[in-house]
């Protein structure tokens, strides 16, 4: 891998999100807003009726640690999306760069986006809701570090998808996240779910990062057996994308939808 | 080591149940400036984009500098480059960070002297800070052409440089084309319709028709195996056989 190569792509990529405030409200306004909408929900159902002080906890916890996955799945997909979006895509592949360069670059800016959102609603927790994320401690980075692996796979497979069936998979770069949210016990418990569905939830590392987050603000231990679960699913998925990834490139250039992209 | 920067041997390419490259096989010399023309749909385009790796053959094989392009696509393309009329760089970039951007993925020593040098010869430096956007469909096209001679490739591809342009741009950009290849050696395949420019540029050319190679040599040795005196009636005659 040759960090100059790299360094070139996210510069490419700063310049765009430089002047496009779109971009930038995916990681200032989107996270907030969510931050904002759960609290204060969260706060209400406790004024209504007898939930536990520690549902503000939980759901804020959840809103904060899933907004870090989200982000950086997002990232991942849409640096190729503004390619894609930009007609850049030709002059991508003709160049000379490696599969592991673009990914990394990806992955760079997945984590580096995830950090900001991570700091930006932690302050804005903290200031709305005494809330202090930085509570979990040492538990908080590994929690971080399981997210973010998390987000650069499912971004990575995100792009494969859109690689390999085109434009009109583009709408997974924002919905593939929210398929697995509902089994993945993100702002509940997942013995809340139906019975059947339960065994579908341990397929998730994401399942294993919030049921440890709970635990870690429930108890204050760093919860070992959640995380490694997680840190486990995370490294299988992670290399098992890598392949789908190549793959998925190998049948585009196949069928020739590089060019076809491009044009 | 063979004088050949490029081996082209039994080319095919299949989507489907439609065959876009029959059988095409050439070389290309070093330093030599090759044509590639034919009609719309007679598989230039989808040969082109087998050169540069964005498409897989169904069989054959690609040589460029002696490797094989599928197993060693990065090495090769650190020394080849593209430009296309068809093709922009991003629109939402300056001129001059597209250029440092591809300068930085190119690799190139001293990128931004390169990338002012070629800014004035394409005339393009009062622009270097304007969107890419913005530009007009000339002035993009020479900024692909910049672009594609920051890394100084051993070989360059263009599809159609010179669309677009009008006839005295056309003209500049063919000489300093040239120029170039006379300086640097490079080699060039340019696919075109525009007769002026195979006729200016090529010193050979390969004639295609539903993706086979059906005429190739000079442009004297065309005119005379058509019994044609120009290239456009050659073209046409082909197109319509």
């Amino acid at each position: 891998m040759d960090l100059r190569v790299i360094k070139a792509l996210l510069m490419k990529y700063m310049f765009v999100c430089s002047r496009n405030s779109f971009r930038a409200m995916d990681v200032f306004f989107w996270p907030l807003m969510d931050l904002f909408v759960w609290g204060f929900l969260s706060i209400y159902m406790l004024k209504v009726s007898h939930a536990l002080p520690s549902l503000i906890t939980f759901l804020i916890g959840a809103t904060i640690l899933w907004n870090v996955l989200y982000r950086a799945q997002h990232a991942v997909s849409v640096m190729f999306l503004e390619d894609v979006w930009s007609r850049n895509l030709l002059n991508i592949f003709v160049a000379p760069i490696k599969t592991s360069e673009y990914v990394g670059a990806a992955y760079f800016m997945g984590l580096v986006q995830s950090v900001v959102v991570m700091v930006l609603l932690g302050i804005a927790a903290a200031a709305f809701y005494q809330f202090n994320l930085f509570q979990l401690g040492i538990g908080l980075a590994i929690l971080f570090a399981n997210l973010m692996l998390m987000g650069c796979w499912l971004g990575l497979l995100t792009t494969g998808f859109i690689l390999r069936w085109g434009p009109p998979a583009e709408a997974l770069a924002w919905a593939v996240p929210f398929l697995i949210q509902p089994i993945s016990g993100v702002f509940y418990p997942i013995s809340v779910l139906p019975v059947w569905i339960q065994p579908l939830a341990k397929v998730f590392p994401s399942s294993y990062i919030f049921e440890g987050m709970r635990e870690m603000l429930t108890t204050g231990s760093t919860a070992p057996h959640y995380l490694w679960c997680a840190f486990i699913l995370n490294v299988v998925y992670m290399i098992a994308t890598g392949f789908l990834f190549r793959y998925f490139l190998q049948e585009a250039r196949k069928m020739g939808f590089l060019a076809k992209y491009a044009a | 080591m063979s004088n050949n920067v490029m081996e082209v041997r039994a080319l095919r390419k299949e989507f489907g149940s439609s065959v876009a490259v029959e059988n095409v096989s050439f070389e290309v010399r070093k330093g030599e400036i090759l044509g590639l023309l034919g009609a719309n749909g007679a598989g230039k385009s989808t040969t082109l984009f087998m050169l540069l790796g964005l498409i897989t053959p169904s069989s054959g094989s690609i040589r460029v500098f002696d490797k094989d392009l599928q197993t060693n696509r990065v090495e090769i393309l650190q020394r080849m480059n593209f430009a296309s009329s068809y093709q922009c760089l991003p629109y939402n970039l300056k001129v001059w960070e597209n250029l440092h951007v591809f300068s930085e993925i190119y690799r190139v020593e001293n990128g931004k002297r390169k990338a002012v040098e070629l800014l004035d010869m394409f005339e393009l430096t009062h622009l270097r800070n304007k969107m890419t956007g913005s530009l007009s469909s000339g002035e993009q096209t020479r900024l692909n052409l910049c672009k594609a001679l920051l890394s100084d490739p051993d070989l360059l591809l263009l599809d159609e440089p010179t669309a677009s342009l009008d006839p005295d741009l056309a003209d500049k950009v063919r000489k300093i084309l040239l120029e170039l290849q006379r300086q640097n050696g490079m080699t060039i395949v340019n696919t075109s319709h525009n007769m002026a420019d195979v006729h200016e540029l090529c010193d050979r050319i390969l004639f295609m028709r539903k993706g086979n190679v059906i005429a190739e040599g000079t442009t004297a040795e065309i005119l005379d195996k058509f019994a044609s005196t120009s290239l456009e009636e050659v073209f046409i005659a082909i197109a319509r056989s």
